[in-house]
């Protein structure tokens, strides 16, 4: 008898990611349960319950309920490069999330190493300041953490801990500015209104250089895809990090120090730590390695209207797509191999909504026969020239999966 | 290393909060508020106890349920970190039963 219960949910087989098949391709198998996803996650484990009992949210995949972790639903990503707002993963440390936000008595505090701090209101900040607006992945720094082998620790995401959208807010540097920012200032931190339900618990607080924190494109964010911000993803400000993980982004932002020495607060200092080496790779098992915070992000790609099982047409073109991102830059390039990574077909782009954004990509493949299999990988180069590996990375905390995707198709 | 003048920043401040508001920018936020769901799934079989009753309070038992198989260390550590990190006040003789609770049971991912 399995101790947790899962039986209860009647699952008998796997099914797909997130359900169906999409655009076209035979669909193989129909969710067993309805309101059950099976994430075809390295091992096994991955049957979830889906959920539509969040506010603001659709269906989305239940990773757990308090405080909530919510991922994606896969055939999201197939329907456009912005992520829905509706449908927008989700994820918070602590429970300790406030149940209201009054507008009109919201501050957000600029303080510690300044010549003047700040307490501004939202219509302060929204009609004061120059208003910026950009597209950027927002990705949690162990989005497809369930695909690590050896297993780690940690939410069991598949891939659909990511998200892209448009933000509308406010320059970092202009808040900065304007509380005038002291000499011998080194980092800026930042908190949300995020409580620990124990006390003592370490507050959720993150930093950045002071440097980055100028920087054109580190936001205040009050929009969301040209609305206010779902509540569970920071209502009413958040920060926008682009390129950074998204352990960066403080939601409910409402607290911005200023700091004169390195900021020593757990989340800075001890949590979100990669090892200082290429592609964030260890050995299982590799001991008195160098840690450092996690930080940019690295380029990927995905398949999103085809998944491994799916039945394309033999002696036809059949179009296979996806979305790639190049991290802290561009996407450069997606190309795809049939041959196992021998040789490399350049595919087409979609428009170019931003650097940091999503890329919609997409190729046509002709099986010769029916019967024969297909297995198709993708690969994504940024502009800097950095392109995705063929081994997937490993480190304790399950971060940074950049690997290379493959599918197995079918011609039928 | 202060990389901008300490005159400027403070004319940027004047300039920056006293403009005009614009507004054709104005963007309008209403107060929210929320009811989030809390998850009521508990351990159950054996040893269960120990878990339910220190594992609870700060997050819902999903994710826990859903971890790979894991180490008795590994869970040693986590249980370790619950209590000295995050504050969870766990009692002493509740230590052991719940590390050997959670690395006994088939979690996901064998
Ligand atoms: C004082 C609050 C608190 C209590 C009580 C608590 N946890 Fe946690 N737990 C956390 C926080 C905070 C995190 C990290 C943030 C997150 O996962 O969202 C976490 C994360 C986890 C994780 C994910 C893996 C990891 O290392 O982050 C597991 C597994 C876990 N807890 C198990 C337990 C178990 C088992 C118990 C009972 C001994 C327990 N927790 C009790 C606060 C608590």
């Amino acid at each position: 008898m399995n101790p947790f219960n899962f039986e209860k949910c009647g699952l008998t087989r796997r099914t797909l990611l997130g359900g169906a098949a999409l655009g076209g391709a035979t669909i193989l198998s129909a969710p067993a349960w309805a309101g059950m996803v099976d994430l075809p996650l390295y091992g096994g484990g991955g049957e979830r319950e889906t959920t539509t009992s969040f506010p603001q949210k659709g269906e989305m995949i239940l990773q757990r309920t308090r405080p909530p972790l919510l991922e994606t639903p896969w055939e999201t990503f197939d329907k456009g490069v912005f992520t829905p707002n509706d449908q927008f993963y989700v994820r918070w440390h602590w429970a300790g999330i406030p149940d209201s936000v009054n507008v009109d008595t919201f501050r957000l505090k600029v303080h510690g190493n300044v010549q003047q701090e700040l307490s501004l209101s939202l219509s302060e900040l929204i009609q004061k300041l120059p208003k910026i607006e950009l597209a950027a992945v927002n990705q949690c720094s162990g989005n497809s953490r369930g695909f690590f082998n050896p297993r780690v620790p940690g939410a069991q995401w598949a891939n659909g801990a990511m998200g892209n959208a448009k933000w509308t807010g406010v320059r970092l540097r202009d808040l900065l500015d304007s509380a005038g920012v002291k000499a011998g200032s080194v980092q800026v931190r930042f908190a949300g209104l995020e409580k620990p339900v124990i006390d003592g618990g370490p507050h959720f607080m993150k930093s950045l250089s002071i440097d980055h924190a100028r920087d054109d494109d580190v936001i205040v964010a009050y929009a969301m895809n040209g609305e206010a911000l779902p509540f569970l993803n920071g209502f009413p400000l958040r920060l926008i990090v682009p390129g950074w993980y998204a352990t960066y982004w403080v939601k409910m932002l409402a607290d911005i120090e200023v700091l004169d020495k390195p900021d020593d607060n757990f989340w800075t200092k001890k949590a979100y730590l990669i090892p200082d080496t290429p592609g964030a790779n260890i050995k299982p098992g590799e001991k008195d390695v160098k840690m450092v915070p996690i930080n940019r992000m690295v380029p990927r790609s995905f398949f999103t209207n085809l998944v491994s099982g799916a039945h394309i047409k033999a002696s036809a073109s059949n179009e296979v797509r996806g979305i790639a991102f190049g991290g802290d830059c561009g996407v450069a390039k997606v190309e795809t191999s049939i041959d196992g990574g021998g040789n490399w077909q350049v595919a087409q782009l979609g428009p170019d909504e931003g650097k940091f954004g999503f890329r919609r990509w997409s190729t046509a493949i002709t099986p010769s026969k029916v019967g024969d299999g297909v297995s198709v990988k993708v690969r994504c180069t940024n502009t800097n020239g950095e392109v995705q590996s063929d081994t997937p990375n490993w480190n304790p905390s399950g971060f940074m999966r950049n690997v290379i995707e493959v599918i197995d198709l079918v011609a039928a | 290393m202060q990389r901008f003048a300490q005159s400027l920043t403070i004319l940027c401040a004047v300039t920056l909060l006293t403009g005009t508001a614009d507004a054709k920018d104005a963007f309008d936020l209403k107060s929210e508020s929320f009811d989030l769901p809390t998850g009521d799934r508990t351990f159950i079989g054996a040893g269960a106890d120990p878990v339910n009753n220190n594992c609870l309070t700060c997050h819902s038992a999903e994710m826990v349920m859903v971890q790979p198989k894991l180490s008795k260390a590994n869970w040693e550590g986590i249980v370790k970190k619950m209590i000295n990190v995050y504050k969870a006040p766990v009692p002493d003789e509740d230590v052991g039963p719940i590390i050997e609770y959670l690395s006994n049971h088939p979690t996901a991912g064998r």
